[in-house]
């Protein structure tokens, strides 16, 4: 049996830039001020940082965090190469590193200018994970994620009469907790209605099924649980686990291409929190497209496979449903910030701090990431003490 | 504020060519002939796709290339209409579709001719070949 991670490490502090379109600053400069906003969360200092985890397929490297940093001697860094699914396989990688003793506070940040700068497109494009696709499957016309995704959902909607009304209730449900959220971009109500008439990406993807593309930073600081002890609000982490997918490089020879790598982890992380799925209160799900937040929810063990469809209706994943998903209105409504945004909105939660958006009595909740053609990470939290 | 950029949410890059390895080769040579090369292990016989050098079954690196059937099944689609690269905005609406071969392995390809409305899983299709510019063919899915 593995070793448990479950209570020996925390999120001591996070930090977020304003997410924008349109930023004059450069990526490495808005995931440093992300930094020390998450430093000076947790009540450190930034010399106090002894690990770094950057995003892998980002634009900063450790070493520009210890040059800007001026650090001196820091003992571990690494990156976790998942895509959307990096940043919270980064906290597992981090709960290790911190468990161990091989230090004392990581670091895990992440800035981008998706928005200004590189385009989804040429961003894949440049991932060495996507060289299958590059090779095989770019040339004939799949060029950006939605079309390597759109499939996926098709083929759930034709197994299991999964609707565009059903992808509509989760646009439609982010949008209304991002206008609960100041530093949310997508402040403009949206209707059922809006949905259905926004403009065809690649079927079954219309605009509003499609996360947007922003600027901006966040960052947060993992320590280990007596360290974390010292901070001004630590968060637990119960559970930590990813989890790849049968042919993780290429969507197209994957067994069952309606179930994604989080299938794996998740009954390792809700093992590892000795917590089952009803007893979370709060979900920040990775939701690049509509139907990628319905398969993770079956994926995760909230409903059986083929079912996510319908548990999304009826107001369920809204913030006074039975679940809530994404309070802060998610990539889809909030910003892209590849999800980092979606780990420092749950340890707000954790922490009772998420403002309007906030889920009363929140105890346990979870934040998944999912990315890279289907790979998976999840991390279950507990309340601040 | 940033400089100006397109609307739509393009990337300025041209339609993406492929770039054959050690492994890949056979099977883009075997576009050019308008053959469809598929992989078999040379221990324990599993045909894969796409190219690759180690069979995941017995870890063998023995190859042997067979021409497949070019018959197959519809697995899964999409309608594309937005066209994310400017080399492909005069091809919008163009099918994707996920191929189950005869075979047992996939590939995806365009669909010619398709009318998306009457798509429906495990479609009977046939593989066929188009050279897109010069000296690049690729396959190519049509309804039986």
């Amino acid at each position: 049996m593995a070793a448990s991670l479950n209570g020996r490490a925390a999120v001591v502090g996070i930090g977020e830039t304003a997410y924008l379109r349109g930023s004059d600053r450069s990526a490495l400069a808005l995931q440093l001020e992300a930094s020390l906003k998450a430093v000076a969360d947790a009540g450190l200092e930034p010399k106090d940082i002894d690990g770094i985890l950057p995003y892998a397929s980002g634009a900063a490297v450790a070493e520009d965090f210890i040059t800007n940093f001026g650090l001196e001697d820091v003992t571990f860094s690494a990156t976790t190469p998942m895509g959307g699914a990096s940043c919270v396989a980064a906290i597992q990688a981090a709960a290790i590193a911190v468990a161990t003793g091989l230090c004392r506070h990581v670091l895990l940040p992440i800035g981008r200018r998706g928005y200004s700068d590189s385009r989804v497109a040429s961003r894949v494009a440049a991932m060495p994970q996507f060289h299958v696709v590059s090779e095989f499957e770019t040339p004939s016309g799949t060029i950006a994620p939605a079309q390597l995704y759109a499939p996926m959902a098709r083929r759930h909607m034709e197994l299991y009469g999964t609707t565009a009304d059903q992808f509509a209730e989760v646009a439609v449900t982010m949008r209304r907790h991002a206008m609960l959220n100041d530093n949310a971009i997508m402040q403009k109500p949206m209707t059922v209605e809006d949905h259905h008439a926004s403009r065809m990406i690649c079927d079954p993807y219309r605009l509003f099924d499609c996360c947007l593309e922003s600027d901006g930073g966040a960052a947060v600081v993992i320590s280990g649980a007596e360290r974390a002890a010292d901070t001004r609000r630590p968060v637990p982490i119960l559970g930590v686990a990813e989890g790849h997918p049968d042919s993780p490089s290429v969507i197209t020879q994957r067994p069952e291409i309606t179930r994604l790598g989080l299938a794996k982890a998740a009954p390792r992380a809700f093992g590892m929190a000795g917590v089952r799925p009803e007893d979370v209160d709060v979900a920040e799900v990775y939701d690049c497209f509509t139907w990628t937040v319905i398969c993770q929810l079956e994926d995760l063990g909230f409903c059986a496979k083929g079912e996510g469809g319908a548990f999304v209706e009826g107001g369920r994943i809204g913030l006074d449903g039975a679940l809530p998903v994404n309070t802060h209105g998610g990539l889809l409504s909030q910003a892209h910030i590849v999800g980092m945004n979606h780990v420092c909105e749950l340890v707000k939660q954790m922490r009772g701090e998420a403002g309007r958006a906030q889920v009363a009595d929140a105890e346990v909740g979870l934040v998944t990431g999912y990315g890279d053609l289907g790979d998976g990470s999840l991390a279950i939290m507990g309340a601040a003490a | 504020m940033s400089a100006a950029r397109p609307p739509t949410g393009e990337t300025k890059i041209a339609r993406p060519v492929p770039e054959p390895s050690i492994d890949s080769k056979p099977y883009w040579d075997g576009l050019k002939e308008r053959r469809l090369l598929l992989q078999q292990c040379g221990n324990c016989g599993l045909v894969r796709h796409y190219p690759r050098p180690m069979c995941a079954r017995c870890h063998s690196l023995e190859v042997r290339w067979i021409e497949s059937s070019r018959r197959g099944r519809l697995h899964s689609w999409t309608e594309v209409h937005h066209p994310f690269v400017p080399a492909l905005r005069d091809e919008i609406p163009y099918v994707m579709a996920t191929v189950e071969l005869e075979e047992g392995v996939r590939l995806q390809c365009q669909m010619l001719d398709a009318d998306a409305a009457a798509l429906r899983l495990d479609l009977p299709l046939e593989i066929v070949f188009r050279e897109v510019q010069d000296g690049l063919v690729l396959p190519f899915a049509r309804v039986v």
